[in-house]
């Protein structure tokens, strides 16, 4: 079965009538349906081909203050009635919540503009192979080192998504992804390193080319043959551009809503404080046309608007969804379902500038593990990177641990680089941070 | 009680209609004479969870999952396709599209046999009815209510039920028809405390391949409570971890995680057949220390990395790993066994119908040693005792691997002092393994709580390993 839009409405709609029909007060829906090929090649040869036509539907009840929920991918009229019929009994267990309910019908998207996130790519199996081959050749070819590889995959993704409230909105578009990467190792004597390097895009043809992908994964690899320990020390860190954003990421999982009104926050209380040195903003923007995390409204149909988080330094909104604004007596900041497209301010230098700023310390270009508690903001985590002395790169560091508290790190930014890593929803520079406590031989 | 193979085939054959003509019309669309192995896994799966917070039962979800995969292999090549349409038109194009792998040759025919029924290592029970609903959220709210009598310092509880019923039937090229039904079960209690201002969390569960009723029993879920809030105490007394290399003694059960990331991910057989891993071509070699034996065993009944059969339809079993030391072979699926000469060791799985079958642990644990678990602390000077971690990484092809504390003390003088801060610890996999000096007789399990990533897929697992004593890893402290 493959879905079009105007159907995946018709099952919204439906789903909607039989949770009234079956005494819901309120109810919400989506239906998504999507289709996928993958294709990976592997030391020249064609290796794997996935292709996949993947549906869900989703609905949440609601007999007065309490909810129920289900989901399923049977999309039969009985699978369908079965489906909100458990979530109208599991309605009937869970508890009364004075927050819980849609959102404020004030709030929901009017018209949401099309925001050109829908550019299918024509591609069939011999040309994707075509594509990922170039790609693992071009990182075979940089070094003779690189004696093995786990392949380059070239994968497109399309779909449609539909959502809607017993509030009258009903709202849906479809959507395009991506992606081409390349996986390989290198080994001498003495070392054996493997990793890897990737695009995404909505439009296949801004994807950066296949080459320079693979290039790009051998030269991180090759970077990180003979790494060495370092001895225990206290020195700056700087964060490389793609993984700065999982700072930003730990940032905005502290400012949630949820992670406030459940106290569960580093940052618990921070409103009108502040967090960041006073040159820091940062915003969201998810009306981006074509953006990767783009969306006209948010997953309850309340328009998407731009947000300032950070201003001047200063924690100047939570993101909120209707339950979570309600708990803390504010109003929706349109982020029920995440955050979606969020920039830095960035500052004039590049990476090289800031490799220079930082004169001697650990460039982190990897990091491993989990580490970080978001209540108490401690951060420890596996590292490797590249000692930096004399503002130059001396060589690779690999088995370290970098080690902190989220709140200091924050405090401690002193700059961040203009080397914008784009094939992420968090769009940041590096990030260097004046302290951290590495720990090694 | 109807088998697994009887109540599979009326879920999965029947119910949509899909007779034996049928199947065999998708198995021969799927084979042929350039297709060296081939196989169908059909899947209908619930799963039902209930989530306390704020002392209030506010969510419950219902979640069923359908479909089937079509998996063709030619040489090294494979071809892969799935559908949640279960009707038969909608198979035999999902079979074309994966045989198309292999751009030609005649197609076949397959003569499908039910396979001698594999021991059951679980009771096909459906977890998600084993309790009235009533009564999960008396639980719910018996796990808050402990929790918050534990201390007057309890902030905040959540707590969660989950209950899992999936069927799953494989065919394959050579015949094999085999279904199993695995229940699964799990809770957890998270909790958050505070003292003059300084707050902490700590968090407890688990579960098993069983019904509901597992978690009532010997007071399992009220413990869990229990435990996270006494976890949760101890952090609010905790100061800063020193950093770098020393002596650390791990707890037993769940600290296993050492075993799962220092070893287990590198001697799956995917990554060791492509040459990409530190263990491939070590099989004899000295890769730990002589006192480590480690084995993968997915026959513990009951156990939440357990199988009856894996997902290519293979019994599981209990495979030596490092035995005294010695690596012996690795962990099979049917595939990369085939292209290494070996058979699949029931190691082959899949998170669902959606994603191809790969070589993965099932409970991967160490065998007790000898020595009494007071011996071990009592021979460190200055070090950790670990007793409780939130999860791990390895990068297989270098061998580091990471995992993080969220429960550990200072041993000084042969004694346990202060509690510390959560740390992440970082070594090498060989290395670290090599450095293990000595093994407590107390081996335990974990309490099944274990989900392991790879490639994109999540299934559960579990880890084990008696008290043992690592003479030197580096601890990603603050304290200088």
């Amino acid at each position: 079965m493959k879905l079009n839009l105007a159907e995946q409405q018709q099952i919204v709609k439906d789903l909607l009538a039989e949770a009234r029909h079956m005494g819901a007060t309120a109810a919400e829906a989506a239906v998504s349906a999507d289709e996928s090929l993958a294709v990976t090649v592997r030391l020249g040869e064609l290796e794997t081909v996935e292709q996949s036509r993947d549906q869900s539907l989703g609905i949440s009840v609601y007999m007065g203050q309490r909810k129920g929920s289900s989901s399923t991918t049977d999309f039969s009229p009985t699978a369908i009635r079965e489906s909100v019929k458990k979530a109208c009994t599991i309605a009937r267990y869970t508890s009364e919540d004075p927050y819980t309910g849609l959102a404020d019908a004030a709030m929901l998207a009017v018209d949401p503009p099309d925001l050109d996130l829908y550019h299918p790519w024509k591609i069939s199996v011999p040309e994707a192979t075509e594509i990922a081959l170039t790609c693992e050749q071009a990182a075979r070819d940089e070094d003779r080192r690189i004696t093995n590889s786990e392949g380059a995959t070239v994968s497109s993704q399309q779909g449609s998504f539909v959502y809607g409230n017993s509030n009258g909105f009903v709202g849906g578009y479809p959507v395009s992804r991506h992606d081409i990467s390349c996986v390989v190792m290198a080994s001498d004597n003495d070392s054996m390193q493997r990793d890897y390097w990737y695009d995404t895009n909505r439009l296949p043809e801004q994807l950066k080319s296949p080459e320079s992908i693979g290039k790009q994964a051998a030269q991180r690899t090759l970077a990180k043959m003979n790494a060495r320990k370092l001895s225990t020390c206290q020195a700056p860190v700087l964060f490389k551009a793609n993984i700065a954003s999982s700072l930003i990421g730990a940032l905005m999982g502290a400012i949630r809503g949820h992670a406030q009104y459940r106290k569960s926050s580093f940052l618990l209380d921070a409103l009108g404080q502040q967090i960041l040195p006073e040159w820091v903003n940062i915003r969201e923007h998810p009306m981006l046309p074509r953006g990767l995390a783009s969306a006209p409204f948010d997953s309850e149909g309340v328009a998407t608007r731009d947000n300032e988080f950070v201003v001047d330094g200063v924690l100047s909104s939570y993101a909120l969804d209707s339950y979570s604004a309600k708990k803390l007596d504010m109003k929706t900041t349109g982020n029920a379902g995440g955050i979606r497209n969020l920039a830095i301010e960035t500052g004039p230098g590049d990476l090289e500038a800031l490799v220079r700023e930082m004169h001697r310390g650990l460039l982190v270009t990897e990091l491993l593990g989990q580490g970080f508690n978001p209540v108490t903001g401690d951060y420890s985590r596996g590292a490797a990177g590249i000692w930096v002395d004399n503002g130059e790169m001396q060589y690779p560091v690999e088995e370290v641990t970098i080690a902190g508290n989220m709140k200091e790190m924050f405090r401690q930014l002193l700059a961040v680089g203009n080397d914008i890593h784009t094939a992420s929803s968090i769009h940041t520079g590096s990030w260097l941070i004046e302290n951290m406590t590495i720990a090694g031989n | 009680m109807e088998s697994a193979l009887d109540i599979a085939s009326k879920v999965l054959l029947e119910a949509p209609g899909i007779g034996n003509s049928q199947l065999q019309q998708v198995m021969a669309a799927l084979v042929g004479s350039n297709i060296d192995t081939a196989d169908a896994f059909f899947q209908y799966s619930r799963l039902e969870s209930w989530i306390l917070d704020d002392g209030i039962v506010k969510e419950g979800n219902h979640n069923i999952e359908q479909g089937v995969g079509l998996r063709a292999i030619s040489g090294e090549k494979t071809g892969f396709s799935y559908t949640e349409d279960l009707n038969s038109s909608a198979l035999k194009q999902a079979a074309v599209t994966a045989r198309a792998i292999a751009r030609s040759g005649q197609t076949g025919a397959v003569e499908i046999r039910p396979n001698e029924t594999a021991p059951a290592m679980y009771a096909a029970h459906d977890p998600l009815t084993s309790l009235p609903d009533t009564a999960k959220i008396e639980l719910l709210n018996r796990l808050d209510a402990e929790a918050r009598a534990q201390d007057p310092r309890v902030r905040q509880v959540t707590a969660s039920l989950v209950a899992a019923h999936d069927i799953v039937l494989v065919i394959n090229n050579e015949g094999l028809l085999a279904a199993d039904v695995r229940p699964l079960v799990r809770c957890n209690v998270q909790v958050i405390v505070e003292q003059q201002g300084r707050r902490e969390q700590g968090s407890a569960g688990g579960g098993a391949r069983s019904s509901l009723d597992f978690l009532l029993q010997e007071e399992r879920a009220l413990n869990f409570a229990r435990e996270a809030v006494r976890q949760a105490l101890v952090n609010l007394e905790a100061v800063e971890t020193p950093a770098g290399p020393m002596p650390v003694v791990l707890g037993p059960g769940w600290p296993g995680i050492l075993l799962h990331e220092a070893v287990g991910h590198g001697l799956e057989g995917d990554l060791n057949r492509k040459g990409l891993s530190a263990f491939a071509g070590r099989v004899g070699d000295q890769v730990a220390s002589s006192l480590c034996t480690i084995v993968d065993d997915g026959t513990l009944p009951g156990r939440r990395g357990s199988l009856s059969i894996d997902d290519e339809g293979t019994p599981a079993q209990n495979t030596v790993l490092i035995e005294n030391g010695i690596l012996k072979g690795y962990m099979q699926d049917r595939f990369n066994g085939r292209l290494m000469g070996t058979a699949s060791t029931g190691n082959g799985r899949r998170e669902s119908y959606a994603n191809l079958p790969i070589p993965r642990m099932t409970n991967t644990y160490m065998l007790p040693g000898e020595q009494e678990p007071e011996e071990i602390i009592q021979s460190v000077d200055r070090g950790l005792y670990a007793v409780n971690f939130a999860g791990g990484q390895v990068d297989i092809t270098s061998g580091k691997f990471v995992f993080s504390l969220n429960e550990a003390y200072l041993i000084e003088n042969g004694k346990i002092t202060l509690p510390v801060k959560g740390a992440t610890l970082i070594g090498n996999g060989p290395e670290v393994m090599s450095r293990v000096s000595m093994v407590g007789n107390d081996l335990q399990l974990d309490p099944g709580v274990g989900v392991c990533g790879k490639d994109g897929q999540s299934v559960p697992v579990g880890v084990g390993q008696p008290t043992l004593k690592v003479d030197e890893i580096t601890v990603g402290g603050t304290a200088v």
